[in-house]
């Protein structure tokens, strides 16, 4: 299996984490990622606001230096996701606006190939079963709240992934590495991470209805597939608890970490202590990490 | 609350739906008011005007009250509107034509959300790519809220997740040219 990788801005910065796991778990499940070479930004969260043709020009780039290639892309946030869908189906919709994507980026572009979130790469490219087989370190007994947010699923003509209102590919993923996937009501509600820097009082509130639900419906964490999603909800949870008072303590991981710890990589490698919200506590007490390799007939 | 005269509004608003047709290919006159985009939207508490309020201001030619509201600036695009819509009205598309819009005529609704989308274009068109760091300096400094987030900047720094040195790709002048193509289309259109 081979796929081009768009990491996006966000994996050489604050979701560096989502980076290093993605690079893990990709190397023992076989996916090779050809990262494309001198990517740009897709303008995601800014240039739709501004300009419609620079919004579909970014992406447009790269999409286009991985069709040269012959591949699909393997993209890990949500939002250069979104982007590139739109880009991808807008190119498709008429000869009109393909010559015009073509002639701003000044590169042929026909968008023969497709982008695919990585929830999407690894539910239904690499596939549940090959998962299954790599578990060595069954997250049994870990209650996990699967948060897919807004951009991966929605509007789902321009995602053409899952269930815009209850999505279940992570949830599945979980429960192939022996996880528990809890039944909740906010799976995509959105966290407003793209507004939180500039309107971050307007965000609090969604930031709380968010892990209450997730603590009411019996959570220990919360998984996540995108950047701005983890980045919001795991730097900002120590401010929205004490701003309502709230009783929960909830580890984010990327769903990739998870993977990752599932299939017996170290914490330090997936980028588990540079989190806010420490995970290791929680680890400990489901005594995941000393778990001795169970392997399969375990899960 | 000042008395408003529909009727000249609403002939008056005729021209401004075209346009938004046109550029956003939303009808706003397909909303017939049902409220399900207000309830479930996540930004609604912070809002002047919940969504069904927009389209109905706009059905009813109130243009200007629509390019001054503060919704059209809040609103983060994540479409639980639009997929729940029974009329399948792009409200998402039309709120960020409405802010483009409004931008063109000068009327910046939340001034914050304005910097933010100026400096991190900018930090694109100057590097290829989203230079964290520098992007929230620059916002801390032009917004004036000089302290946000500066508890959590250690525990970035830190943990390699924000440097003070941009990556720079090396094809930027194909980025800057991609800007430059597109001003230059906007202008002819």
């Amino acid at each position: 299996m081979r796929m081009a990788y768009y990491p996006g801005c966000s994996l050489d910065g604050v979701g560096l984490e989502f980076n290093l796991s993605t690079r893990a778990v990709s190397k023992l499940l076989g996916l090779e990622l050809w990262e494309i070479p001198d990517w740009n930004c897709c303008g995601a969260s800014a240039a739709h606001t501004r300009d419609q043709l620079l919004a579909l020009a970014l992406p447009a780039r790269n999409l286009a230096l991985a069709e040269q290639e012959g591949l699909d892309v393997a993209v890990p946030c949500a939002a250069c996701f979104n982007r590139m869908k739109v880009t991808e189906l807008a190119t498709r919709s008429s000869k009109e606006t393909k010559d015009a994507i073509s002639e701003l980026i000044e590169l042929p572009y026909e968008a023969s190939n497709q982008a695919r979130n990585l929830i999407d790469v690894m539910a239904n490219v690499v596939g549940l079963e090959k998962i299954k087989e790599k578990v060595q370190k069954p997250l049994s007994g870990l209650k996990v709240a699967c948060y897919y947010g807004c951009l991966l699923v929605r509007p789902p003509e321009i995602t053409q992934f899952d269930d815009p209102e209850d999505p279940m590919s992570m949830d599945n993923i979980i429960s192939s590495l022996g996880g528990e996937p809890v039944y909740w009501a906010y799976k995509v509600e959105c966290c407003g991470a793209s507004q939180t820097s500039a309107l971050p009082k307007a965000t609090v509130p969604l930031l709380h209805r968010i892990f209450q639900n997730a603590f009411e419906n019996g959570a220990d964490c919360l998984a996540v597939a995108c950047p701005l999603c983890f980045i919001n909800l795991d730097m900002r949870q120590g401010g929205v608890k004490k701003a309502f008072q709230g009783s929960y303590n909830l580890p984010i991981f990327y769903f990739t970490e998870l993977m990752g710890l599932a299939f017996g990589v170290s914490p330090k490698e997936l980028g588990l202590k540079k989190h806010f919200v420490d995970p290791m506590p929680l680890l400990n007490s489901k005594g995941i990490l000393t778990r001795a390799n169970a392997g399969r007939e375990a899960v | 609350m000042e008395t408003v005269r529909l009727s000249s509004t609403l002939s008056s608003g005729k021209s401004f739906l075209e346009k938004v047709q046109t550029e956003s290919q939303v009808n706003v006159r397909d909303c017939y008011q049902c409220g399900k985009c207000s309830a479930g939207c996540p930004f609604v508490e912070a809002m002047d005007y919940s969504s069904h309020k927009i389209l109905r201001l706009l059905q009813l030619g109130q243009i200007e009250t629509v390019l001054k509201s503060k919704s059209i600036w809040i609103c983060s695009h994540c479409a639980t509107c639009y997929t729940r819509c029974p009329k399948k009205v792009d409200i998402p598309r039309l709120m960020e034509f409405l802010r483009m819009e409004a931008n063109r005529q000068g009327f910046i609704g939340e001034k914050t959300v304005n910097i933010f989308s100026n400096l991190f274009l900018t930090s694109v068109r100057l590097t290829g790519r989203v230079h964290e760091m520098g992007t929230m300096g620059f916002y801390n400094l032009l917004s004036g809220h000089l302290f946000q987030d500066v508890l959590s900047a250690p525990g970035l720094f830190f943990n390699g997740k924000i440097t003070p040195i941009p990556h720079l790709i090396k094809n930027r002048k194909v980025i800057q040219k991609i800007f430059a193509n597109t001003k230059q289309r906007q202008g002819e259109s």
